[in-house]
């Protein structure tokens, strides 16, 4: 307990009013699921999005509500504020998609959207905590509750092969944090971020071996989480057998706050000793882009060849990372947004397309989809291109905005090589696109259903945004360099 | 907001019109595409009557802010080299359209909506003078083309489509991180303001760091152009696009690895350009024999017509690195005669195509005897391409050839080797399809020109010999604004030019030693 402990103030819960309606609509999901007759499950479902809207409201306020909470364990500035947002807005938009899915898969049920909503909560409490801590704490109740989830549909093979991997994996690499902690707090005497980052600038004020093997020891933990290499093993077993909304939520929210609790951690408390983390940062981006894209070339499964270019992704914004300056941070930020929006759409699509058991997961199974579902091709089309970066699409300048903030810092070589790196992506992203538009329809899409309501809500979303950041993004961006200054 | 901003954005406007018709109604389909893409050409015409002809600078520019940050403008305007290109645009569209009026049966209203698209990138690319907008209009205008090829192809269409993707994509992406750099060391993405800044000598760059950037650009535009060895996408791509496909591809697409050459290359990167300049004319010269001799023995037409791509193409890459004035002239002005001629040659294979389902010379024969003319049109198309006197390919190859002999005669004459060649091939071809006995199902099959056809054709073989009799009509605002253009990049500094000997200086002096005597 710190030293200045003061009675919590009205404003201060405010402060963290997303996280309380969050958590106590996960309960009370909970707690109506009982008394909800099997029928009419989705109407938990309806619940939960108005919960999720109900948070965004105070996540947008807290912007004029800046200032830390909890004796300075919780600190709202823009950055908090812009991925809460984020991370509210992504289980918002899975939330819309999934009744669909799990009736389709006769898996509808409360604590679906419970433990969305309860990982939700973890991430914002993750992306606001200024204290590693509760970081820690944000982290466990985000990724226990993603285990889960992995694994809801528990009559599935794969999806309990996800689950068991997910989790086993991720606790090993929780215990790299963790120990990563141990040691700072046991080299700087404090867990709190700014107090680190004193500590470790005074000359005497952290023995550098321990801050060095603490820094190194946190990336191990957080590259896990957004399955950067050389810690992405997990990630394609996972993202293949979770079922595809959940897959949809894995690949936008959790890696999007664990991105930010790195950018926190390593642009706050380690940036006076960036000169060592910077050449782990650089390897690790080139290692994430090179094995996830040419991984990707060979993938058949769709599920699976997203979710090598997810990897490939956590590389560029890596790249971002390793650019360690307020312009690089403020591009990673973007890129987040825009690669939420754009996988969220994606994945999204396939969940509709894949039909029950999802049966319809391959490459080959899209052929024709543009000439049977124009519309949704459309929209899919339009997230592939984000993904390859063509220009007008928010995956355009989320790309552009990592590389020019690479080359401000000089790493000229990382950028070259992942300038590269998009070139080899676009060939699998092109293949998605000829099978859909160059090849004739199969029965895979012979008899598709039409896209539910709120599947199509979600895609709309998703396409919207993903055009209003290729096109105007200057509010967006403005807003992410104005945030990106105030970590500090 | 002016005449040009108009001319880019009716396209753009007609893509989603054409995206609000019902799939069903396919001549409504056809007929608005028709009338959008007049609508920009009589737009564009109505530019030249604005148009300051003899004046250098930028004309109807438009320049509003975009993205705040970094500072990104959408700035537009044309020059004499970009007026000529943006109306072979307009005027190759609508032609494009009627081509694919009945060719085009199945998804109709996805091809022309695309095909407009790609018009509007097309003309982005050459207006553009905000370094990010052109990569946004280079990028824009690939991704319609690739589903051109993609999905109206013939067999092989598919690997056509990502080749063609991949390669430009690859070259495109040096090229944005060569933009970018830019940016960081200029503080703008603003071309006209990039150039200030060079010739005020507030911005420098190094040795090293210009031939880097140089390039990077390079990369981008000799694929795209494409120079000798980057050309294999070239006849894959054009073999298996669509005619309407093949004839935008030939005709604009591969103007605009020129023109970013013209425009960017060198007056950005003088320095560079003359020391890379002995390299490239090689690759040129090679890019000219070598394409003459693969066309020669092409046994399928439109693979033949690509490569004839190749070689004409080094012609243009030929002048522009001569750094003359006629070189520079005929450059641009091979460019618009190449740009007709092969978009014709294109037209008039695809009209054998629609009729004999062939494109192997071997299936033809005596076509002559029952369309004669269709043979008279094809006949002054071949001669317009291979550079015969009075009509338009003669006058920029003949400038070119005179320019590059200004600076060394040794290229000249091997350049000149590749215009003997192509009258080779040209004329065997004929010979193949036209001449002979025509065989019974070539005169079953082959019917002579459609009033379709003869529309299309018309305008194109007007221009052939108007642009081959009184270049006065065209010549005088390239001639401006190649003048401004080689004027920088003839901007070395003496010591520079001393400290990098290159092989094109050294003929020089070989040529200067060899008049005193």
């Amino acid at each position: 307990m710190p030293a200045d402990f003061a009675v919590p103030v009205a404003s201060e819960y405010f402060r963290v009013l997303p996280e309380i309606i969050l958590a106590g609509v996960g309960v009370l999901i909970m707690l109506l699921e009982p008394l909800t007759g099997r029928r009419r499950k989705h109407r938990l479902g309806y619940i939960a999005v108005a919960g999720f809207a109900a948070a965004l409201v105070p996540a947008v306020l807290g912007e004029w509500t800046p200032g830390p909470a909890f004796s300075g364990m919780v600190a709202i500035d823009g950055f908090a504020v812009f991925f809460r947002v984020l991370v509210i807005l992504a289980g918002l938009l899975v939330a819309l998609a999934s009744s669909s899915y799990l009736r389709r898969e006769e898996a509808e049920s409360g604590e679906y959207y419970a433990l969305l909503m309860w990982s939700v909560t973890g991430q914002c409490v993750m992306v606001a905590a200024n204290e590693l801590i509760v970081i820690f704490i944000g982290l466990e109740i985000s990724s226990i509750a993603s285990y889960v989830l992995a694994g809801f549909l528990r009559r599935e093979k794969l999806a309990n092969e996800a689950a068991a991997k997910y989790f086993l994996l991720g606790s090993f690499a929780t215990a790299f944090l963790l120990y990563g902690i141990a040691l700072i707090y046991g080299g700087a005497g404090s867990t709190n971020l700014l107090a680190i980052r004193h500590a470790i600038s005074t000359p005497g004020g952290a023995p550098g071996l321990l801050v060095a093997a603490s820094a190194a020891l946190i990336f191990v933990g957080l590259a896990f989480k957004i399955s950067a290499a050389p810690f992405q093993m997990w990630a394609p077993d996972v993202y293949q057998g979770a079922p595809t909304p959940v897959t949809a939520f894995l690949s936008a929210g959790p890696k999007a706050a664990a991105f930010a609790v790195l950018l926190r951690i390593y642009m706050t408390a380690f940036l006076p000793v960036s000169a060592w983390w910077e050449p782990i940062v650089w390897v690790s981006a080139l290692l994430s882009m090179v094995v996830g894209n040419f991984a990707a070339l060979l993938q058949t499964n769709v599920k699976r060849l997203l979710a090598y270019s997810s990897i490939a992704h956590a590389g560029y914004v890596l790249v971002a990372v390793a650019a360690h300056s307020p312009v690089g941070t403020a591009a990673a930020m973007f890129y987040l947004a825009a690669y939420a929006f754009m996988n969220l759409g994606a994945f999204l699509l396939v969940a509709w397309f894949s039909r029950r058991g999802e049966r319809y997961v391959n490459l080959d199974d899209f052929a024709g989809l543009a000439w049977r579902q124009p519309v949704a091709a459309s929209l899919f089309t339009l997230f592939l291109l984000s993904l390859i970066g063509v220009p007008l699409t928010g995956g355009f300048f989320a790309k552009f905005y990592v590389f020019k903030a690479a080359l401000d810092a000089n790493l000229i070589w990382l950028t070259v090589l992942g300038l590269l790196n998009t070139a080899v992506a676009a060939y699998y992203y092109l293949r998605i696109l000829v099978v859909m538009w160059m090849q004739e329809p199969t029965e895979a899409t012979a008899d598709l259903p039409p896209v539910p309501l709120g599947t199509k809500l979600a895609l709309w979303v998703s396409a919207l945004a993903i055009l209003l950041l290729g096109i105007f993004p200057t509010a967006v961006l403005t807003y992410a360099i104005h945030a990106a200054t105030l970590t500090r | 907001m002016n005449l040009l901003d108009a001319v880019l954005f009716i396209p753009l406007a007609g893509f989603f019109l054409l995206l609000a018709i019902p799939r069903d109604r396919e001549e409504l389909i056809r007929r608005v595409a028709l009338t959008v893409s007049l609508a920009a050409f009589a737009a564009s015409l109505a530019l030249l009557g604005g148009f300051h002809r003899a004046e250098a600078g930028f004309q109807y520019v438009t320049d509003l802010p975009w993205i705040a940050s970094p500072s990104i403008r959408y700035h537009t305007g044309i020059d004499g080299v970009s007026l000529w290109l943006v109306l072979l645009t307009t005027l190759l569209t609508p032609l494009g359209v009627l081509v694919s009026w009945r060719s085009i049966s199945r998804r109709v209203k996805e091809f022309f909506a695309l095909f407009v698209l790609m018009e509007f990138g097309l003309i982005g690319v050459f207006v553009s003078l905000d370094l990010f907008l052109f990569y946004v209009f280079w990028e824009v205008s690939l991704v319609p083309m690739y589903f051109l090829i993609g999905v109206w192809g013939h067999e092989r269409r598919i690997y056509a489509a990502i080749k063609f993707f991949l390669y430009t994509m690859a070259g495109s992406v040096l090229m944005l991180a060569g933009i970018i750099w830019l940016y960081n060391r200029a503080g703008t993405f603003d071309y006209t303001a990039i150039l200030a800044a060079l010739s005020s000598g507030r911005l420098s760059l190094g040795p090293l760091e210009e031939n880097l950037l140089f390039l990077a650009f390079f990369a981008a535009f000799a694929i795209k152009v494409p120079i000798f060895p980057l050309h294999t996408w070239l006849p894959d791509a054009h073999v298996e696009a669509p005619t309407a496909g093949s004839v935008m591809l030939a005709s604009v697409m591969l103007k605009m690895g020129c023109y970013g050459l013209i425009r960017f290359c060198l007056p950005l990167f003088p320095v560079a350009s003359h020391s890379f300049a002995p390299w490239i004319v090689i690759l040129a010269i090679v890019g000219i024999l070598y394409g003459a001799l693969v066309a020669l023995v092409q046994p399928n037409m439109k693979k033949l017509v690509a490569y004839t791509s190749v070689s004409h193409l080094g012609f243009v890459v030929l002048g522009i690195f001569t750094f003359t004035q006629l070189g520079m002239n005929g450059a641009v002005y091979q460019m618009l005669a190449h740009g007709i001629s092969t978009g014709a040659l294109f037209v008039l294979v695809g009209c054998l195509y629609e009729r004999r389902h062939s494109l192997e010379i071997a299936d033809y024969g005596g076509v002559a005897t029952p369309a004669p003319n269709l043979a008279a049109m094809f006949l002054l198309t071949a001669l317009a391409s291979m550079g015969l006197p009075a009509l338009s390919s003669f006058v920029g190859e003949y400038l070119v050839l005179q320019g590059a002999a200004e600076t060394s005669f040794r290229w000249a004459v091997f350049a000149a080797l590749g215009v003997i060649l192509s009258a080779c091939y040209m004329l065997w071809l004929y010979q193949r399809v036209f001449f002979g006995e025509a065989r019974p199902e070539v005169q079953a099959q082959v019917r002579d020109a459609s009033p379709r056809e003869w529309a299309i054709m018309l305008p194109l073989v007007v221009l052939m010999v108007w642009m081959g009799t009184y270049t006065q009509s065209f010549m005088p605002p390239i001639s401006a604004s190649g003048a401004a253009i080689l004027e920088r990049a003839k901007d070395v500094p003496v010591e520079v030019r001393h400290r990098q000997p290159s092989p094109t200086r050294l003929a020089l002096r070989l040529g200067e030693a060899r008049n005193a005597r």
